[in-house]
């Protein structure tokens, strides 16, 4: 039987409700995992996927 | 005010010094509350406003490993393996926006700083994915 860390300990994980969600933004991809046990969440596990980093952009000048 | 994603500015002065060694260096990244106001302007890793320590989450977040930098046409760019992940277990913490990606070979020096929408975690695992380590993609691309 699966195990939960929760806030009480590990607890079994058919004794939760399980909820599972993502979301999208210009800068990542989230999806979290919850798990609630008489209506109190107990456990919430998140995984954020980056797109992109940062760019910098180089100038150089010309003699005169 | 909340943190604002930048490549530090103090960084781009000392790529032209020589000071970082990517690929090299040990470098870290630290995750940051709502309440803190990381930005270009930010100079070092510091504990204001840093997640409390939790679980596998200590003061200073965790090693992120770089590989060495590399260069595509006329692009630079550094950044961990492609889909590379970090990761923090029986970790609880609620509104965190922010990451921190700073140097801890020299002086703790601040790197980049990466924003996201604001996260709680209870009692679970907060994993962090990096992009593709390619230029356009990769964490850092110097154009």
């Amino acid at each position: 039987m699966a195990l939960i860390t929760t806030i009480h300990g590990d607890m079994e994980e058919v004794l939760l409700e399980k909820r599972v969600g993502s979301e999208e933004t210009d800068t990542e991809i989230i999806n979290w995992v919850e798990y609630w046990y008489n209506s109190e969440l107990v456990h919430r596990s998140v995984h954020m996927h980056l797109k992109q980093g940062l760019d910098v952009f180089g100038e150089t000048a010309t003699f005169s | 005010m909340a943190s604002t994603q930048a490549m530090c500015s103090s960084f781009k002065q000392e790529l032209l010094t020589g000071t970082h060694v990517i690929g090299t260096d040990v470098l870290k990244i630290a995750l940051y509350l709502d309440a803190a106001t990381l930005g270009a302007a930010t100079t070092a890793y510091s504990a204001t406003n840093e997640v409390a320590n939790s679980g596998t989450y200590t003061a200073g977040g965790s090693t992120v490993t770089f590989n060495a930098p590399a260069l595509t046409g006329t692009t630079a760019y550094a950044g961990p393996t492609s889909a590379s992940t970090v990761s923090w277990t029986s970790f609880t913490a609620t509104g965190f926006s922010a990451a921190l990606i700073y140097n801890s070979t020299k002086t703790n020096k601040a790197i980049s700083v990466h924003t996201f929408a604001s996260q709680s975690i209870t009692a679970g695992t907060f994993t962090i994915t990096f992009p593709t380590n390619a230029a356009g993609t990769a964490i850092l691309n110097l154009a």
